[in-house]
């Protein structure tokens, strides 16, 4: 097959089919065992400096925080993420040192609240490189190739761009059509995190609202942490199973922690806290003010219990459930500051 | 000395932005404005417009403006809360009609850059990169590109093609294997609302906002602007129309105060 265009970007999380198949025969058990545990501890034993890792979720709607603050928190070094619409999850990693590569579909931004400051600092000065840029479609197919076990994914987006050129695809004539097609390479993150409402204690997740790409990115990583909002009986997962997302061969661990998507948004739960956002955007402003944030929020307190009493516990979480019922307006420092 | 317009001109470049959208017909939305837009046209001519967004919210009825493509109230009494994946390969696969995007960069021929300006790495300033538009620009029928224009912004060539316009010319999206008869349908700035030539694929005037004149549309682009014999004139937003833009967005995140 004739190829026509070559991307320059790094190719990241890419095995050989036949390698990955062996790896999973030979490292994801299919029996029900109880995969429960502290998120201290899925983080120091799935989380390498180095890795290659993924969030679940949409970048600041239904991701696990408990997770995010936990990697800050162990120090994790020279972490590849994947910017595959990365926002306040990225932000905060990039802020605090543990990120040093990312491929971007959308990340530096925190969509209408304009951009990030400590993303867009680490990026210009260099701390933190690009390695390969590519669209949401593009990400999520990379994701899809390798829960398929294939080695790319055909498609028709990202051709004749620069996001093209710097993308790690390629582009060849298809032999059906003639036409010029893309093939998007599959990426198998080392972990991933995803945090959901409802779980058992053997992995079996379910998820209220859009599902984004965690069904594909959930089969496409290597290890797969689950944080629940809470951990339910496997009878009730088998009463629907059809509300089932995430299956438990393909978790390797569980972990509960009740508004562990904070200050993002958990559907039909809790909305954004977008005082506590706002917080961040601007202390994020200088490096100061980011290692005041983190020692803050995260180095002071031991977990993520401590972290929400911090925030404003129980009377700041019950105000976000009422948000998230249309039961009273948001309220927003960012939206005083300057248009973006 | 003109009369202050009773409006403001980003209330104007919704509410013109709005009117483009067809009652029945499928839209994919970007972040900010095009939210307002495709909202404020389900609330008035076009009730059965199918909005869809691409973290999986398939038909909603959004009750208030998202801060994200992704957030809750983008599937509120949603006929589906879907997939990205499902998103992006109906859109590929013919089923959406426009493609609603922002754009921070654009040039003669449509071409977007949400990415850099200056170099790649390290960059001058880095954006957000292409996020769905990429794939809606790729993917949709018709594109519909919502900007503040000025020479900065309108440029001849963008220094980086995040999303693609037309490329370099035509037939150059179909060369690349884009799919047929796709590409940017309409600009609109706080100045006009701006087509593409069909000869050449480069960007022309259509219609003016009301008091802008074809000075102040060239004066604020970068590359010349093809100028028709005949320039229409956009309607003005209505009273109705205002309240609706603030009951939509209440606290200015998009539309200002």
């Amino acid at each position: 097959m004739e190829t026509l265009v070559e991307g320059q970007g790094e190719l990241i999380g890419w095995h050989d089919p036949d390698e990955n198949r062996k790896w999973v025969r030979e490292n994801k058990p299919r029996d029900l065992r109880d995969k429960r545990m502290s998120v201290k501890k899925a983080v120091s034993r799935f989380v390498h400096d180095g890795d290659f890792i993924a969030m679940g979720g949409f970048g600041h709607i239904r991701v696990s925080m408990a997770a995010i603050y936990e990697i800050v928190r162990q120090k994790k070094q020279n972490l590849v993420m994947a910017g595959k619409t990365a926002v306040h999850d990225i932000d905060i990693l990039i802020g605090a040192g543990c990120v040093s590569k990312v491929e971007v579909a959308y990340c530096f931004a925190h969509e209408l609240r304009g951009l990030s400051p400590a993303g867009r600092r680490a990026v210009e000065s260099g701390r933190c490189q690009v390695i390969a840029e590519t669209s949401n479609a593009g990400y999520q197919w990379r994701f899809l190739a390798a829960m398929m076990g294939l080695p790319f994914i055909p498609s028709r987006n990202l051709l004749g761009t620069d996001t093209l050129k710097y993308s790690s695809a390629k582009v060849v004539k298809d032999p059906l059509s003639g036409k010029p097609i893309c093939l998007i390479p599959a990426a198998y993150p080392d972990v991933a995190f995803f945090h959901v409402p409802r779980c058992d204690i053997y992995g079996n997740a379910q998820i209220d609202g859009t599902i984004i790409e965690d069904f594909e990115l959930a089969r496409a990583a290597r290890r797969v942490v689950i944080t629940t909002e809470k951990i339910i009986d496997n009878e009730v997962i088998r009463a629907q199973p059809h509300l089932t997302v995430i299956p438990f061969f393909v978790v390797d661990a569980v972990c509960e922690v009740p508004y562990g998507s904070h200050p993002c948004q958990m559907p039909y739960l809790y909305f954004f806290d977008e005082e506590h956002i706002g917080e961040w955007l601007q202390l994020s402003k200088t490096e100061e003010g980011t290692k005041e944030y983190l020692q803050k929020y995260v180095y002071s307190v031991d977990d993520f219990a401590g972290y929400l009493e911090l925030v404003g516990g129980e009377e700041k979480l019950a105000y976000l459930a009422r948000v998230e019922r249309l039961e009273e307006p948001m309220k927003a420092p960012w939206l005083k500051k300057e248009k973006r | 000395m003109k009369p202050e317009p009773e409006y403001t001109p980003t209330e104007l470049l919704a509410c013109v932005a709005s009117k483009m959208l067809e009652d029945k017909k499928s839209v994919f939305v970007g972040t900010g404005l095009p939210m307002v837009a495709a909202m404020l046209a389900q609330r008035t001519h076009a009730p059965h417009l199918l909005i869809i967004f691409e973290a999986g919210g398939m038909g909603p009825q959004v009750p208030v403006l998202p801060i994200s493509v992704g957030d809750s109230r983008t599937f509120h009494k949603a006929v589906a809360a879907s997939s990205m994946h499902d998103v992006m390969s109906l859109s590929q696969g013919g089923y959406l009609d426009y493609g609603f995007l922002g754009a921070a960069m654009i040039d003669a021929y449509g071409n977007i850059n949400t990415t850099v300006i200056g170099d790649h790495d390290p960059p001058k300033v880095r954006l957000p990169g292409s996020g769905g538009a990429n794939d809606l620009g790729s993917f949709c029928w018709r594109t519909i590109i919502i900007m503040r224009q000025d020479v900065n912004r309108f440029v001849e060539r963008v220094n980086f093609i995040t999303t693609p316009g037309y490329l370099d010319g035509p037939g150059a999206r179909e060369k690349a294997g884009l799919p047929q008869d796709t590409g940017p349908y309409r600009v609109i700035t706080q100045l006009a609302v701006y087509d593409f030539d069909e000869e050449t694929t480069r960007l022309r005037l259509m219609a003016l906002h009301p008091g802008i004149t074809v000075e102040e549309v060239q004066n604020n682009s970068g590359f010349e602007i093809i100028i028709p014999r005949k320039v229409g004139v956009t309607e003005p937003p209505t009273p109705e129309e205002r309240r609706l833009l603030h009951e939509i967005d209440p606290t200015g995140m998009a539309i200002g105060k």
